[in-house]
């Protein structure tokens, strides 16, 4: 191999790591329970909240296309705001995953809802993904 | 019963292939015939056993025999007749089933193509081939017993998952498994030339048409699956970067590889070991899909059930890799290139440059589908990157490898002149450059779809330089045009086909382009009667209507589009309740148009029927997309049209 071919490789190779690294730094996703991000959400961080859609807490307005509901992991609720209609399979008492940021107002600003299926076929849905398992795992024994 | 018949059919079929695994290696190494000739004795009785297999699954079907698990998990007595059958592979079991029936089907035609043509090498083919199939009949019997009943037997099965019955359901995962399991033949002959210590030229040009057929349907079968995306899912893209996704194309970008490097082997006799080493990570890479498919290490809108599946796809995995390097370790001396690259400016490093930047996507793809495990084993934090990561790090290398396409097939090899630069790509330069500055005059803004649209044109213009010379040629000779462009497509058919094949990506590209840069969408609710606007169409709510159909309620949403080229169509977007299913799932209604797409869907609707939420999108030339998948059709199948055979006076 000429060495002209060698440099031409390096240089291949640390533009690839450079947007790689710049890529992950900039687009990386933090999945949290609502306890952790009630612990300390940062704001403009983009994170994805599991857990389950709190009984009683969903509110929906087809004239202004405003959602709101609580998410909870049996410990603590973090409260949710999305504009748009609800996605397919999302509903109370059921799973969710909620990518979005939190609002210095206090309420977390969802800008995509995944809705979690429950049965052995992870449906798609709405979405971009799905949900973590290890998430919902985790969820569904407590939060922990 | 027949579900047990079912079961010993498979189970003989595994001993079988074992056998026919075990006796082809024998015999090719005591070069006895006739262990060789009962191997393929063996790989016929698989191949009948398979077939029996799953035709007894799909009788299963038919009679709606709920004793066996996989028939009640995914149908009920409401299932169309055609979904019944199609159910076959509509889950993890019967996936598998169809999967060893293709490479089955796949190792006779390899015994009646290349019996007697490749002698040394077929019967350690024959053994790579059948201990493939024999791992996918153990997986069929051991972790996922495809017949296994079903205690007490239901009265009615659970239905097939609404989003597979649709059309894109049917053709999408044959498409995609023809594919994958394509790829085998390669990876065999690749094998035997290793094990044999033939690592010539021969097996990879024996293999190029299997590679370019391999490669054609994972192309086809990730277009489909672009297509069932979009009209079925309702969120209106084609592509997201999801984990299974990601997983079907990284094979596709290292077999995209292969496709060229292996004419670099063929013309310099370079490149050896990068092409053994790309057929390996090829089919490395199909079972990699298929273990994250299936195993749920990462969530995906494809995912099948957790269970021990993983693990033996794991360990196969483990032990192809294992194998291939050691026998690339063996024979590592007779791997070295005979040809140099002479200079930077030729098609050689071209084609090398392609090779680098398509592996760097595959990395880039790979990197990024992991991420979420590699963070959570090494830092404890769960984050995992999205479709903005793959956007940001892919669409440079793919800006580059469209460029390279317009250059790769025109420039010289070995060393190119500056005449033969001048020559060739002045005049596509130019016109690229030209055509990026009047789409920025007609008012396009996004710098990214002008780069892309300049360097489509540009490409374009080198085909067409490309034709027009030859065909000048060939008419200077006495032809007339027509005749002559026929006969050079014959004549270098391999070469036109190629440059179809690239048209169709330069399709696909624009489609991408323009729907990412200039599809627009809103939601909004509307009282009957009520209209409202998007990108210059119109459309009113009529009314909502509730229906029955045979295995799932549906409520439809009328609207009328009011204005524009889709003046007076009616779309029908609905809400389908299945009784298995906890919510209703979207049905998507759509008017296809070469520059526009309106695309509805249903959201929430009032109970009385006198508002409905809904989904109003103007998808721009996505139909690009489907139109480069015939064009795609068109190329492969030029391309792989048999050589002409030269006149012999």
């Amino acid at each position: 191999m000429k060495p002209k071919f060698l440099v031409g490789g390096a240089v291949i190779a640390l533009a690839l790591g450079y947007m790689i690294w710049a890529g992950v730094t900039q687009s990386v996703v933090y999945f949290v329970t609502p306890s952790e991000l009630q612990a300390a959400p940062v704001t403009g961080k983009a994170y994805r909240l599991g857990g389950l859609v709190a009984r009683g807490s969903l509110s929906w307005n087809p004239a202004t296309l405003d959602l709101a509901f609580n998410v909870s992991d049996g410990k603590t609720t973090v409260p949710v705001r999305h504009r748009g209609t609800p996605p397919d399979l999302f509903g109370e008492g059921r799973g969710a995953v909620i990518e979005g940021q939190w609002a210095p107002e206090g309420y977390f600003k969802s800008t995509l809802i995944m809705a979690k299926h429950s049965e052995e076929y992870q449906a798609p849905h709405d979405t971009k993904a799905a949900p973590s398992p290890g998430l919902i795992k985790t969820l569904e024994a407590g939060g922990r | 019963m027949i579900p047990e018949i079912g079961s010993g059919a498979l189970l003989v079929a595994l001993a079988l292939a074992v056998y026919g695994a075990v006796v082809a290696a024998l015999g090719a190494r005591r070069g006895q015939r006739a262990l060789v000739e009962s191997a393929q004795h063996a790989a016929l009785g698989v191949f009948i056993l398979l077939s029996a297999g799953m035709l007894l699954l799909i009788y299963a079907f038919l009679t709606f025999d709920f004793s066996v698990r996989y028939v009640a998990n995914n149908t009920n007595l409401g299932t169309p007749f055609y979904y019944r059958i199609t159910a076959l592979w509509g889950a993890l079991e019967g996936s598998i089933v169809l999967w060893a029936w293709m490479v089955g089907l796949y190792t006779l035609i390899v015994i009646l193509r290349h019996r007697t043509s490749a002698r040394e090498l077929y019967p350690w083919v024959l053994t790579v081939m059948l201990g493939v199939v024999a791992f996918f009949l153990l997986v069929m019997t051991v972790p996922a017993p495809v017949f296994a009943r079903m205690v007490p037997i239901p009265a009615d099965g659970r239905g097939l998952n609404p989003l597979l019955e649709d059309s894109g359901m049917i053709t999408h995962p044959v498409a995609l498994y023809l594919g994958f399991t394509g790829f085998t033949v390669p990876f065999a002959f690749a094998v035997a030339a290793l094990v044999t210590g033939r690592v010539g030229d021969f097996w990879i040009t024996t293999t190029r048409r299997w590679t370019i057929l391999a490669w054609y349907f994972l192309s086809l079968g990730l277009l489909i699956g672009g297509w069932w995306s979009y009209h079925v899912l309702g969120w209106g893209g084609y592509w997201a970067w999801d984990p299974v996704e990601n997983a079907a194309f990284m094979p596709w970008l290292t077999a995209t590889a292969l496709l060229h490097s292996v004419m670099i082997q063929e013309r310099r006799r370079m490149l050896r070991l990068w092409n053994v080493a790309l057929v390996i990570l090829t089919f490395a890479l199909t079972l990699f899909g298929t273990f994250l498919t299936r195993s749920g290490v990462i969530a995906s809108v494809h995912a099948f059930s957790q269970g021990s599946i993983g693990v033996f796809f794991l360990a196969f995995l483990a032990l192809v890799v294992l194998i291939s390097l050691a026998l690339i370790a063996w024979r590592w001396d007779t791997l070295g290139a005979q040809g140099e690259l002479d200079s930077v400016v030729s098609r050689e490093s071209a084609f090398l440059l392609n090779n680098v930047l398509l592996v760097a996507a595959t990395f880039t793809v790979f990197f990024g589908t992991v991420f979420p495990l590699l963070s959570e084993a090494v830092r404890d934090v769960k984050v995992s990157v999205g479709a903005p990561f793959f956007n940001q790090v892919n669409v440079p290398l793919f800006l580059s490898l469209i460029f390279l396409m317009g250059v790769g097939p025109l420039i010289a090899w070995r060393r190119a002149s500056v005449e033969n630069l001048r020559r060739n790509f002045l005049w596509p330069v130019v016109i690229g450059v030209v055509a990026a500055g009047v789409l920025r005059l007609l008012g396009v803004g996004s710098v990214l779809a002008l780069v892309t649209l300049g360097l489509t044109v540009f490409v374009t213009a080198t085909i067409a330089v490309d034709v027009v010379r030859a065909t000048r040629a060939r008419r200077s000779m006495g032809e007339r045009t027509l005749p002559a462009l026929g006969g050079l497509l014959r004549r270098h058919n391999r070469r036109y086909g190629g440059f179809v094949v690239h048209l169709a990506i330069l399709v696909v590209a624009v489609g991408v382009t323009g729907s990412q840069t200039w599809s627009v969408h809103t939601e909004t609710t509307l009282q009957r009667g009520e209209e409202t606007e998007l990108a210059g169409y119109r459309i009113r709510f009529d009314g909502l209507r509730e229906s029955q159909e045979s295995n799932h309620g549906k409520v439809t949403g009328t609207f009328t589009v009011l204005n524009g080229r889709a003046a007076g169509t009616v779309l029908e977007p609905a809400k389908k309740f299945y009784p298995q299913e906890q919510s209703p799932i979207a049905y998507v209604d759509y008017r296809l148009g070469l520059i526009d797409d309106v695309y509805l869907v249903l959201g929430d609707f009032a109970r009385d029927g006198t508002s409905a939420t809904v989904k109003f999108q103007v998808n721009r030339m996505v139909s690009w997309i489907w139109i480069g998948g015939l064009v795609l059709t068109l190329g492969t199948l030029l391309a792989v049209l048999p050589e002409p055979r030269r006149k012999v006076a």
